[in-house]
């Protein structure tokens, strides 16, 4: 735990520092929900029927781009190799490299979100503490599963393709649940969610699990 | 945990079907400085990363300060130093960051104190608070050294050391590392280049189609014999 | 077992394609491109089957590293993408007379296509990752992560609209296989198909093995070849 909270803190450090992270995920992220609006050319009615759907396919997305910058942090100097020879639990690697994904994908929901409602004519401010508790359970989820096959592709050849080949098809219970949880919030609140919020939760639990259990087996040669 | 700091038997290892290493036996006893010698690609690093707990071998046992290392690996690293090719240190961080974030992960007592000596000891006292990526090749290099020695281990790993230093840098790398030697740890440091490790060894051996061909008695004042056998193999290979 | 295997697997096949196009009775609705469905359904259930040994293969593989468990692993990937890729043909073909459209993203349908993308990216993975020994773990983790997402991909596909038929359930409003003839059917085809699966899963075990033989003979030839020169 102790060892994690090391991590974290060393990822958000250099983050703060550089902004290489956040800053391209941030452009990265406007622009897929400029990209993915005028590709739908919405009417003002159908546009806020379509604000679920842009929001998450341009978080997975752009979340793809932020989780592998993460890795290629440990890729340069091999300072793999000084967290790895260290007296350190894998899993504790995967809880503080997982803990720093979630919150720089939480600062780029931070933009993206509101602009979603911007572009989309969604009134948010209404539906706000359903809607975080939905971007936060859709985030974890997502940085869980990333941050083992961001850790895993880092390691294999043609790594920018096999990041996006092996997570897409994995995401999409969580697409799925998180566009519904957000349709469902944006109309009613919570209540009608349940379905969407259900997958989500079980998403969340089972990769973190998983991803706790697996991480060994990427980083250890 | 006691035991010499290193018992290696038969060690092998192979990737993706090329067998680099092909049963390495090697014993390190406390207090010797083994210098490692090879052309590029005899699989000193491989080796090295073995001894660190990085990679496991295929085959053989290792046995370091009496513990199997299959079983308690994370009492033995902290026994362990290791200095790769690569610095293993954070570009944007400064020195210092580098080093105090390596001391929680070791948990080093102390470790402000301990940070300022080793900086000053590495020569670094003036650049501690810039980040690593403004550092010159010499820096850096006593920088990764700084960052091996952090938690005092007993056994400490080099892996090129000399590699990118000027003359100066060199010697002063030399004199360092007698002194380590002196204190008591026990080093291998592996190396192609046979003139500025020699001085500092205790003994030499020689890796040759993943084995070690040449350890012999090794001792330090045969270092022309085994110099001019390293010179055979190598001339051998080309 | 091994011998016994391809003859087996014609005979079940033999006697599949006389109770399916012979002796089964045509359904009263769909008339008789409904016979696909013996074929359609048995395929979905092998590849079910070839996805499950993925995932057991790849922890025993975690677990004690044993080649076999490895070879097993990627073999199940390989028959499993194959049945899944005939279900996705046979489907639409079915799909097409009966719902006017090739495609629907009905729940059932989304489910396969779904299993059918993670399942190659295995195999792109295993083809394009790299030599390194390291690619079986690698694979290892995504054949256990795969059949995690499984449970949750059924539940989630069901928030989407769905009009596929539930046949042998009876429930949401499929007919059930009345007539015994159709369920002997149904088994029979199943049967051919796990033992057609069962043979090439054989197959490619011992096919990989033998890679695995000549490429360790060839580096011993290597090997000797350098000591001599």
């Amino acid at each position: 735990m102790r060892d994690a909270l090391a991590i974290l803190a060393k990822d958000l450090r250099i983050e703060w520092r550089t902004r290489e992270g956040i800053s391209s995920v941030f452009v990265l992220g406007v622009l897929l929900v400029v990209v993915l609006t005028m590709a739908h050319d919405p009417s003002p009615e159908t546009a806020p029927t379509l604000a679920p759907g842009v929001l998450w396919a341009a978080f997975v997305l752009t979340g793809m781009l932020g989780v592998q910058r993460g890795f290629l942090l440990e890729r340069e100097n091999d300072c793999l190799a000084g967290l790895l020879g260290a007296p350190v639990d894998p899993a504790a690697i995967y809880a503080g490299k997982l803990a720093a994904n979630v919150v720089l994908l939480a600062v780029m929901q931070a933009v993206v979100v509101p602009l979603v409602g911007l572009f989309l004519h969604v009134d948010l401010a209404a539906r706000l503490p359903a809607l975080l508790l939905v971007c936060l359970l859709g985030n974890v989820g997502f940085a869980s599963l990333a941050t083992l096959f961001g850790a895993l592709a880092a390691r294999v050849r043609a790594r920018e393709v096999m990041l996006p080949l092996l997570l897409l098809p994995l995401l999409v219970p969580l697409l799925i649940g998180a566009v519904q949880a957000t349709r469902a919030v944006l109309v009613g609140g919570l209540a009608g969610a349940s379905g969407g919020l259900g997958v989500l939760v079980a998403f969340d639990v089972i990769f973190g699990v998983a991803g706790w259990l697996l991480f060994a087996y990427v980083v250890r040669d | 945990m006691i035991g010499p700091p290193i018992r290696a038997e038969r060690l092998a290892r192979g990737f993706g079907g090329v067998r680099v290493l092909t049963g390495v036996d090697l014993t390190v006893a406390a207090g010797e400085v083994v210098v490692l010698l090879g052309p590029n690609g005899a699989g000193k690093t491989t080796l090295l990363r073995i001894l660190a707990l990085l990679l496991a071998p295929t085959g053989g046992r290792l046995v370091l300060f009496g513990t199997d290392a299959t079983r308690a690996p994370a009492a033995l690293r902290r026994r362990i130093g290791y200095a790769g090719h690569e610095i293993s240190c954070y570009p944007d961080l400064s020195g210092a960051e580098n080093l105090a974030f390596y001391a929680q992960l070791f948990g080093v007592a102390e470790p402000a104190a301990r940070i300022a000596r080793l900086l000053a000891w590495a020569g670094l006292d003036g650049a501690g608070r810039r980040p690593v990526r403004t550092y010159s090749r010499g820096m850096s290099q006593r920088l990764a050294l700084a960052r091996a020695l952090l938690h005092e281990p007993d056994l400490l790993l080099l892996d090129e050391p000399f590699s990118g230093l000027d003359p100066d840098a060199v010697e002063r790398l030399q004199q360092q590392l007698l002194e380590l030697r002196a204190a008591g740890h026990s080093i291998v440091l592996a190396t192609h280049d046979v003139d500025r490790a020699a001085p500092v060894a205790s003994r030499i051996a020689i890796l040759h189609r993943g084995r070690i061909a040449w350890a012999g008695d090794g001792r330090a004042d045969d270092a022309a014999v085994i110099v001019a056998a390293y010179r055979t193999i190598v001339a051998e290979r080309a | 077992m091994r011998r016994v295997l391809p003859p087996l697997t014609g005979l079940a096949m033999l006697a599949a394609l006389v109770l399916v196009f012979l002796v089964v009775p045509t359904e009263a609705d769909m008339g008789i491109v409904q016979r696909i469905f013996y074929f359609h359904v048995s395929s979905a259930w092998v590849a079910f089957l070839g996805f499950f040994l993925v995932a057991g293969a790849s922890a025993v593989y975690l677990w004690n590293g044993a080649p076999t468990a490895d070879r097993l692993a990627y073999a199940g990937a390989e028959v499993g993408v194959l049945f899944c890729t005939l279900v996705l043909v046979t489907g639409p073909i079915w799909a097409r007379p009966i719902w006017g459209v090739w495609w629907t993203w009905d729940p059932r349908l989304t489910m396969t296509v779904v299993l059918w993308a993670i399942y190659s990216s295995y195999l792109m993975l295993r083809a394009f990752g790299g030599g390194d020994a390291a690619i079986a773990r690698y694979a290892a983790v995504l054949g256990i992560v795969g059949v995690l997402d499984i449970p949750l991909i059924v539940v989630s596909v069901r928030l989407l609209r769905g009009i596929h038929p539930a046949v042998i359930t009876r429930t949401q409003g499929g007919t059930g296989l009345a007539d015994p003839w159709m369920r002997a059917g149904l088994l029979v085809s199943a049967l051919a198909l796990i033992l057609l699966a069962a043979w090439l899963v054989d197959l490619r075990v011992r096919g990989a093995q033998l890679e695995d033989e000549v490429a360790a003979l060839r580096r011993e030839m290597d090997a000797r070849r350098g000591e001599v020169a």
